[in-house]
């Protein structure tokens, strides 16, 4: 199983800038986590796995709101890449969420809610088969999970499920970025008489109905979630629906 | 040999005069019968077992009345013991300012006297007191030791408040929490801000209202001119003669929050917001690049979505 795994990190090696080619491993999990095994069994069983620098996961080390953990992941510097899944070893519930970045950059930013101080990890499958593992720690004084959304403590949601506000900038610096934020409690099922509500699957696609990037998305992202995409080209509007494991839909338009 | 032995008991307990619990209260006298003890300006540690902030008492004619009680027991009660050391006249009233952990947790050492605070504060302070307690625990470590929520006894409302023979004007504001008590001593001009002002240290967020804050520095500023105010004791950093805190804690709130609408506007995630430098001026401020990351964690989700809201 690791002979093939080196030729793999060789091959990729090459084409890589001398510092982040020696940043390259194919095993030893760089985070050092006692949950590292277990989270590969369960995510990646079987496939190729390589610690990749180039996968970029951006969290601040110390989380001051345990419920609204900012998490970038950028993986732009790979090419075919098919999916990516989001992680957190020590979390009560581990997959955060996957996206496929069909026609939009592999560029993603969201929140999620951290129940205690864990990895945050983005495994990216390019088209060769090898996942591509990037991560950082995150350090919290937790209860992030176990905690009512405020939404919980107050019926005012329920007039505003699933709305949809967002933006798309055009110009300036962050030209080609869409941000959108979606009214949805995002229950996580942990807290006693409050059962699992929360979305499942949002997508984007361009104003001519090209998909760019499709997300599912899981109990552990945050109340309200906010997304944060980037887009190559500013093409019209881009739309957004989806739906929650309660078969509430929504659908939005965000002009530019 | 023995100095010797001590020495290393104090290395093997791994604290730098830590060993002891001891705060080392230095009484400050900042107007007649007015006195004040000073914090560091840094956030908890397990070195500085969380004097961090300023405590006060006014000895009046017939009790002493006591301005918030510190972040733990042993405070408390190193508190009152640097207290009978000025005056043998006995504790009549403490006041907590607000709800947060580092003004009311020497509450215990207080016990037999009555404790007063706004009722939004003693609300607070009964719902989120223990978690505040885990919480300070984690971070100064067995320094509070035995501390316990004893919550206020009393409510106090705005007004005057005749105490043991001396007149205090309480003034009910809000914006650095929901309830924040400012308390003016008529014949000192000593005025307690507790922590709506801030003096040489980022202001801290966590349940702040930026808005109505900057409404209650409004005021402040108008009571410290028409009152006769001669003494400031911010809630955290030295004392002043002048309103110098209250425009320093006003320019760090509106700089803070220009800062977060406009990279809300800018389209920036929370993670670029957390990237941008700290301006000069704010560069050398005592905790100001940690609260300006906790602050963004409090203050930009509710600024974020004004400025995507306003994009529809």
């Amino acid at each position: 199983m690791k002979y093939p795994l080196t030729i793999a990190a060789i091959a990729l090696a090459a084409l890589m800038p001398p510092a982040e080619a020696a940043a390259l491993k194919d095993n030893g999990d760089p985070l050092d986590s006692a949950r590292w095994a277990d989270m590969e069994k369960t995510f990646l069983a079987g496939a190729p796995v390589l610690f990749d620098p180039r996968v970029k996961v951006i969290a601040p080390s110390t989380a001051e709101n345990p419920m609204q953990v900012p998490v970038t992941v950028d993986a732009t510097a790979l090419a075919s890449i098919v999916e990516v899944v989001v992680f957190a070893d020590f979390n009560p519930i581990v997959q955060v969420l996957r996206f496929f970045p069909d026609g939009a950059p592999a560029y993603l930013g969201f929140r999620v809610k951290l129940q205690q101080s864990t990895p945050v990890r983005a495994a990216v499958r390019t088209a060769d088969g090898v996942w591509h593992v990037g991560g950082t720690w995150v350090n919290t004084v937790g209860g992030g999970c176990t905690a009512p959304s405020a939404a919980a403590a107050s019926p005012e949601w329920q007039k505003r499920l699933n709305e949809v506000s967002g933006r798309q900038w055009s110009e300036g610096p962050n030209a080609g970025r869409v941000r959108l934020r979606i009214v949805h409690p995002m229950d996580t099922g942990l807290v006693a008489g409050t059962p699992a509500f929360h979305i499942e699957e949002i997508n984007f696609t361009d104003a001519a109905g090209k998909r760019l990037m499709r997300v599912q998305t899981y109990e552990p992202v945050s109340e309200n979630p906010v997304f944060t995409l980037q887009r190559t080209v500013v093409d019209g509007a881009l739309e957004a629906s989806g739906r929650d494991n309660n078969g509430n839909v929504f659908q939005a338009s965000i002009a530019p | 040999m023995k100095r010797l032995f001590s020495i290393l008991l104090v290395v093997l307990a791994g604290g730098v005069g830590a060993e002891d619990f001891d705060y080392h209260l230095a009484v400050q006298a900042v107007a007649p019968d007015v006195y004040a003890f000073i914090g560091k300006t840094e956030d908890f540690t397990i070195g500085n077992g969380g004097n961090i902030v300023n405590t006060a008492f006014i000895v009046a004619p017939q009790g002493v009345i006591v301005i918030d009680s510190g972040p733990s027991l042993r405070y408390g009660q190193q508190m009152r013991q640097a207290i009978a050391q000025v005056s043998d006249k006995p504790v009549v009233l403490v006041i907590n300012t607000h709800h947060h952990p580092d003004h009311f947790l020497g509450n215990q050492a207080f016990a037999d006297v009555p404790i007063g605070a706004l009722a939004e504060t003693r609300q607070g302070i009964v719902s989120e007191g223990n978690a505040f307690a885990e919480n300070l625990f984690r971070m100064s470590g067995d320094w509070m030791k035995g501390t316990e929520v004893q919550a206020p006894s009393r409510t106090l409302s705005a007004g005057k408040l005749e105490v043991a023979g001396r007149t205090l004007h309480l003034v009910a504001l809000n914006g650095h929490t929901g309830a924040d008590l400012v308390v003016i001593d008529e014949s000192s001009g000593v005025m307690f801000a507790g922590d709506l002002v801030f003096n040489g240290r980022a202001p801290t967020t966590p349940h702040a209202d930026v808005g109505h804050w900057l409404t209650a520095l409004d005021r402040l500023e108008t009571l410290v001119r028409d009152e006769g105010v001669r003494v400031l004791v911010p809630g955290h950093g030295m004392v002043t003669r002048d309103a110098t805190p209250i425009r320093q804690t006003r320019a760090w709130l509106n700089w803070l929050t220009a800062t977060l609408r406009e990279s809300a506007r800018a389209g920036l995630d929370m993670n670029d917001v957390l990237a941008r430098p700290l301006p000069p001026e704010y560069v050398s401020l005592p905790m100001a690049a940690t609260e300006y990351r906790r602050s963004v964690g409090h203050l930009f989700p509710a600024i974020e979505q004004e400025a995507l809201e306003s994009g529809r």
